[in-house]
């Protein structure tokens, strides 16, 4: 495995660590140097209050609740003490230096509670109310370290109660303790900062732009914000930037406020954290794994809080794995099986419930019939924990005898599956978050980082804040998050990645390069990325441009960067361990290797030797017949590229079984629907894309069945032994696989294609998923969707005015399927291309046009007061999604 | 012991603001005796004459230079605080405002001297009057060749720019200046680092004020000696000290330090007519009260800490026996509430506090208890705050308690003022009855 081996010498040399000797009351320590006394103490089991310290976010010393005693040695190494109490947040400790605590010192103890009674004096004290109230630092420590009763009798300063920061974020004025935790958070790690400091003094308050507190008025004729920028779908305040506020990390800010003064809409006033019990958990909605914490009262989730993971998500969640869990418990959730009626004539009735007995009895019914009438074949959707795709795997190899298996519910390619196959399936843990936090380059390609791997983009911007790591980007404009990232863009248009990389390659080898291409940027990126501890991060969507994925793979050979592979959604990196792809079997063994073949029918008893079909030759195979059957998981056809394609293949199919927990489109395609249990309802494991194994456990007591156990009473009516009837059963299946040592898949020889011709009115459709946006994973959360970005079409100004349109004008961007309608926003992009989101609410991209990335789009002015089809309300800049 | 006119000397020539007057008084020898000389060896004049920090912390002035990092071929900037605010405090506005090429003089040679090639000046954005002069004479010295480029034939060359702040006294400790000053919200930074390392935009950065580097052109033009003869023998050198209040003749009297309040009540005229000094700050409302005990307190920086107050900027507020001291602590505490930045707790929360209580005992509404709470309060405050301008609050309660402890608990005991605020008006004035909203200090934004 070349491509993710770093070169020899390059790892991190573990340097020496300074220690510095210390005493903090009376117990001498060790800690290295440039710690904090504030976090020494923790490490000898001292607790010293603080409001505004964070361990992740840098020291600002403006509470003083953590003022202790501190005495240094002199030149000549007497100890003399420091005049005044000192703030334990901003003090490193230094050799010698004693320090005593509110344990030991009575200055310090007079200190800490004359803070916390100052603090106290101006707050509410509505704790009985308050949803921090129980899990509340200011609640903890005034109790630990202030005094009984107050001797404030006078007036209390007031605010009216909350202002909304957004539609997910409510921040009440008066429990504010001026910590700065949310402010420094959004600065310092999210880049987004849309609340800060106004007013001075006693006045002094968070808050957002609000022309009334700042005491001026924005210019009559100039608009708060210059033209359509991204924008959230509700009511939203510019950012510092000026921008309207977008933050998909703003949840954060609520969990880190040591008082209740940040609070998000949906959680607000609904329980009491002495109620709640918490299981850790791993967000289900990204690739990264990030650990979350999923708080129930009586079966019913709450909230979602970030887990605390300093090698995976740090204390940080995107508000997408915090907010959005109520699609788990979406009105449309089956919870019995359904069995289709079928009349006498054949035709096909309605679903209705049924039991598992007989849900089973005609599922393994119609998939043995289909067995031997052209096979079925097997769709098991981007989402499966690593315990249900070896089961879905199995299932397909074994019982069904097909490699007809493909987990990719996107647009996909054999360049694609070459290049799982070679250099990512089985490799085992490559590139992590830290080597992020600490590459001197990494090149993204077919990835928006921000968007795509929210948590993923906050460890770029923590080395890039450190001032380690330099960002590239091949994509087609600088987006915001490749701003705060200060990254540097190699603009492409959709199906040139290849270009790019091939030409940062010949850089360094010397060859010839293109008359076009542009040689210092090339000089620059070639220079940052051959560095040893470089990356390159590749998406999934790299598969609609031909020859980057093998562009990629070279390019890492050449300069010794390491590649990782980073899809959206959490099951895809399991799955392409377990096998969910037609040429792969499970650990990277190919199916075409007899030796591969051998080993893994040793553990399962058969694998076909027939080469398979992918997600699309499936489809196709589907709909003219030549397939009996389909075995469907959790697949949303509208992910598909081509929906409605998708549609009449499911539809036309003889006999369809889907596995879903809500009734979704192919469940409601189904002759018989098989309901399986959401994350929250079941334990198991997700493989994140560093290729972590990231296990979480069940946190709601559920009648529902996780996929393995449905599959393994399918395969037992059918016959088989799935060996995956129980957790315990599916692991020791799955570790009985083994490593494979054999050859791996060859590496993808894709050669890249020239873009496409665009002719007049035409453009090349560029354009990825938003992290937030009218996905069924967030349904039910309307206050998160209250910030989701509205759709809008980007193209640079001479696209723009080559189709007679304007900033800020609405355009069709349409093929012969179907037409969306959005404004337009002028962007600093590659010519001939439109960008658009792919999901958002009034822009569907997939479904509506069946058009994905690469393909070329007619484009024109929406006619004013015509008709705008289905997408009219996203015209008119509006809507209550 | 008499005035030493250095930096006052040509405030009473014919437009004295101007360059021409300036030149024509000897303006700018300073300058070009130190650019004959090596760098270092400015430095060192100045480490010589002893002259310390006018600003009120009196660190000497040379040595602060000396902090300065060896250069590293990156900016290091000058920047010289004029956001003079301190309640009291009246001489770098007039300094600016009379003789403004002083300041530029002295800007020239400390940057020639400390590497800086772009200086700034931050003044109080509230006196407009001032920024206006400084900025023409920004503009004649570069007409003159003493900025830009290659500052009179010497190869250095310097920028100077004229900043006006916003309005918020916080801005004159020098942190927040240059928070404020980079644009930022002006509110002190953390230190380590110092400004010497890691100031203005994060580059070496000497921020000095007004008084101070003024008085380098003066060290130049006649000798380290000259300036070290003056004073005392660790506060050397000339200063403004600044008389208001109930005294004959106020006004800024330039003496050698180590004058008394004795003397420069003889020059300016004495107390107000048929009355008599109750009490007085000897620099500004942020250094503890004295009485008429310290009348011969020498001001210079080690007696006055001695007789357990501070020098500070050498503002002389004095008050005679008819003020009632609590209403004059009462009013320097609503200053420093309206004025505290907010950054931290015991200054944002406690000066809130203070206010309240000190109005209460004013309006005769004190409780038995409360000049505890006032000396508690202040214990809590001093020292735990981010910055000096919490402590600097604090000083002028506890020193007036110690002081008239009685007085305080009359207002309580009588349950109101004893004193008639007409009559320690210096003209005809009607006193407000205080409305009971403005006394609760309180509602949204209640500071304003």
């Amino acid at each position: 495995m070349t491509v993710t081996t770093p070169k020899t010498g390059s790892g991190p040399v573990e340097k020496p660590v300074d220690l510095v000797t210390f005493t903090v009351d009376g117990i001498e320590m060790s800690v290295p140097k440039g710690t904090l006394v504030i976090r020494a103490a923790e490490q000898a089991g001292i607790q010293i209050p603080r409001f505004c310290d964070h361990p992740l976010l840098a020291p600002a010393g403006a509470c003083r609740q953590c003022l202790v005693e501190v005495a240094t040695p002199d030149r000549e190494g007497n100890v003399r003490p420091m005049p005044k109490p000192q703030a334990s947040c901003t003090l490193e400790a230094t050799p010698g230096m004693v320090v005593k605590t509110q344990l030991t010192s009575p200055v310090a103890d007079k200190a800490q509670q004359g803070v916390m009674e100052l603090l106290l004096m101006n707050h509410p004290l509505d704790c009985p109310v308050c949803d921090k109230g129980g899990e509340c630092p200011l609640q903890n420590q005034a109790m630990t370290n202030g005094r009984a009763d107050t001797r404030f009798i006078d007036v209390k300063r007031t605010f009216p109660k909350p202002i909304a920061l957004s539609t997910q974020i409510l921040l009440d004025r008066e429990r504010c303790v001026l910590c700065q935790r949310c402010t420094r958070f959004s600065e310092e790690i999210a880049g987004d900062a849309f609340i800060a400091l106004q007013d001075r003094g006693a006045g002094q308050q968070i808050g957002r732009f609000d022309q009334s507190v700042l005491g001026f008025a924005e210019p009559a004729d100039e608009p708060a914000t210059p033209g359509p920028v991204d924008r959230p779908v509700g009511e939203a305040y510019p950012d510092t930037s000026g921008q309207p506020f977008a933050s998909y990390f703003s949840g954060n800010t609520v969990q880190i406020c040591p008082v209740g003064a940040l609070t998000g809409a949906g959680y607000r006033f609904r329980s009491r954290p002495f109620d709640l019990v918490s299981t850790p958990a791993v967000g289900e909605h990204d690739a990264c794994g990030s650990a979350i914490r999923i708080d129930h009262r009586r079966g019913v989730v709450l909230r979602r809080l970030s887990g605390d993971d300093p090698l995976v998500n740090e204390e940080w969640i995107t508000d997408k794995d915090r907010f959005a869990f109520t699609w788990q418990t979406a009105p449309d959730r089956v919870t019995t099986p359904l069995v289709r009626d079928v009349a006498e004539d054949g035709t096909k009735g309605e679903l209705r419930p049924a039991s598992w007995a007989e849900a089973l009895g005609v599922a393994a019914a119609g998939l043995a019939a289909a067995t031997a009438d052209g096979g079925v074949g097997v769709l098991p959707g981007g989402r499966l924990t690593v315990e249900d795709a070896f089961a879905w795997s199995r299932f397909a190899r074994a019982v069904l005898g097909t490699n007809d298996v493909d987990q990719r519910v996107r647009v996909h390619s054999l360049e694609e599956e070459a290049f799982l196959g070679h250099a990512v399936a089985g490799s085992g843990v490559g590139v992590t978050f830290s080597d992020l936090e600490s590459a001197p380059a990494v090149l993204l390609v077919g990835l928006e980082a921000e968007e795509e791997a929210g948590v993923t983009f906050l460890r770029l911007r923590k080395g890039v804040a450190k001032g380690r790591v330099r960002v590239f980007a091949v994509a087609p404009y600088a987006s915001r998050g490749l701003e705060r990232l200060s990254g540097t863009l190699l603009p492409a248009a959709p199906g040139t990645e290849a270009e790019w990389l091939d030409g940062l390659r010949t850089r360094l080898t010397g060859g010839l390069l293109p008359a076009d291409a542009a040689p210092a940027v090339l000089d620059e990126g070639i220079d940052a990325l051959a560095q040893a501890g470089s990356v390159i991060l590749v998406g999934e969507r790299l598969a609609t441009s031909p020859g980057a994925y093998a562009a990629a793979l070279a390019l890492a050979q050449a300069t010794g960067a390491r590649l990782a592979w980073i899809p959206r959604r959490a099951g895809e990196r399991g799955g392409v361990e377990a096998g969910l792809l037609p040429g792969l079997l499970p650990g990277g063994r190919p199916v075409v290797d007899p030796a591969a073949r051998a080993e893994v029918a040793a553990a399962w008893g058969s694998v076909p030797e027939a080469p398979g079909r992918d997600t699309g030759e499936i489809l196709d195979a589907l709909s003219v017949g030549q397939l009996g059957a389909a075995l469907v998981g959790g697949v949303e056809l509208a992910d598909l590229p081509d929906p409605a394609h998708a549609r009449r293949a499911l539809s036309g199919a003889g006999f369809v079984v889907s596995l879903e927990v809500r009734l979704s489109e192919a469940a409601q395609l189904a002759d018989v629907v098989l309901p399986v249990a959401p994350p929250q309802e079941r334990a198991g494991s997700y493989w994140n894309w560093e290729g972590r194994v990231r296990a979480f456990g069940q946190a709601i007591e559920s009648t529902a069945l996780p996929d393995h156990r449905v599959l393994h009473a399918l395969a037992a009516e059918l016959g088989a032994d799935l060996s995956a009837a129980t957790p315990q059963q599916a692991h020791l299946a799955i570790a009985a696989l083994g490593r494979w040592a054999g050859n791996r898949v060859p590496a993808p020889d894709g050669a890249p294609a020239g873009p496409p011709v665009v002719g007049p009115g035409l453009a090349v459709l560029a354009g990825w998923r938003l992290l937030l946006d009218d996905a069924r994973g967030q349904d039910g959360e309307r206050f998160l969707a209250g910030t989701a970005k509205r759709a809008l079409a980007r193209m640079s100004a001479a696209t723009a005015a080559s189709f007679d349109a304007y900033d800020g004008d609405a355009v069709t961007v349409s093929t012969d399927r179907g037409s969306v309608t959005v404004p337009v926003a002028v962007t600093d992009m590659v010519d001939g291309v439109v960008w658009l989101p792919l999901k958002s609410a009034g822009c569907r991209v997939h479904d509506t046009l069946g058009a994905a990335p690469g393909d070329l789009v007619r484009v024109v002015p929406a006619v004013p007061g015509g008709p705008a089809g289905q997408d009219g309300e996203a015209a008119a800049g509006r809507s209550d999604a | 012991m008499t005035l030493t006119p250095v930096l006052t000397d040509t405030w009473d020539a014919e437009r004295s603001w101007t360059l021409e007057a300036y030149e024509s008084r000897g303006g700018y020898d300073g300058l070009r005796a130190a650019l004959g000389m090596d760098p270092g060896a400015v430095v060192q004049a100045v480490k010589d004459s002893g002259l310390r920090g006018r600003g009120g912390a009196g660190f000497p002035t040379g040595m602060k230079w000396g902090f300065l990092p060896p250069p590293d071929g990156g900016p290091r900037y000058l920047v010289v605080n004029a956001d003079e605010s301190e309640p009291g405090t009246c001489k770098d506005i007039p300094l600016m405002l009379a003789s403004p090429q002083h300041l530029i003089e002295g800007i020239v040679i400390t940057s020639y001297a400390i590497g800086c090639h772009h200086a700034f000046i931050y003044v109080r954005g509230e006196v407009l009057h001032v920024y206006r002069r400084l900025i023409k004479a920004v503009e004649e010295a570069y007409a003159a060749g003493y900025l830009g480029k290659d500052v009179q034939g010497s190869g250095f060359d310097l920028e100077v720019t004229v900043h006006a702040g916003a309005g918020a006294y916080i801005c004159g400790e020098e942190t927040a200046l240059l928070d404020s000053l980079e644009g930022l919200r002006g509110q002190p930074r953390l230190k380590p680092p110092f400004p010497a390392v890691a100031g203005l935009y994060a580059r070496p950065t000497v921020v000095n004020n007004v008084e101070s580097i003024a008085s380098v052109p003066g060290i130049l033009a006649r000798g380290a000696d000259w300036f070290a003869s003056m004073g005392t023998e660790r506060s050397q050198g000339h200063g403004l000290f600044s008389l208001s209040g109930h005294v004959k003749r106020p006004g800024q009297y330039e003496a050698p330090l180590g004058i008394t309040l004795r003397t420069l009540l003889d020059l300016a005229g004495g107390v107000r007519r048929g009355h008599e000094l109750k009490f007085w700050t000897p620099g500004g409302s942020s250094t503890p009260l004295f009485t008429a005990d310290h009348l011969d307190t020498p001001l210079d920086y080690e007696s006055v800490g001695a007789a357990g107050s501070m020098l500070g900027t050498r503002a002389l507020q004095i008050f005679d026996e008819t003020v009632c001291v609590v209403r004059a602590v009462s009013r320097w505490t609503d200053f420093y509430a309206h004025e505290s930045c907010g950054k931290c707790t015991p200054c944002r929360e406690g000066t809130y506090w203070l206010k309240q209580v000190l109005h209460r005992i004013e309006a005769g509404q004190g409780q038995d208890g409360d000049l505890e709470l006032l000396l508690d309060l202040c214990d809590n405050i001093l020292g735990r705050a981010f910055c000096a301008l919490g402590d600097g609050a604090t000083s002028p309660i506890t020193s007036s308690v110690k002081l008239f402890r009685e007085e305080y608990q009359a207002h309580i005991d009588s349950r109101g003022c004893p004193f008639d605020p007409v009559a320690s008006a210096l003209f005809p004035y009607t006193p407000k009855t205080r409305p009971a909203a403005a006394l609760a200090g309180a509602g949204a934004g209640g500071h304003r």
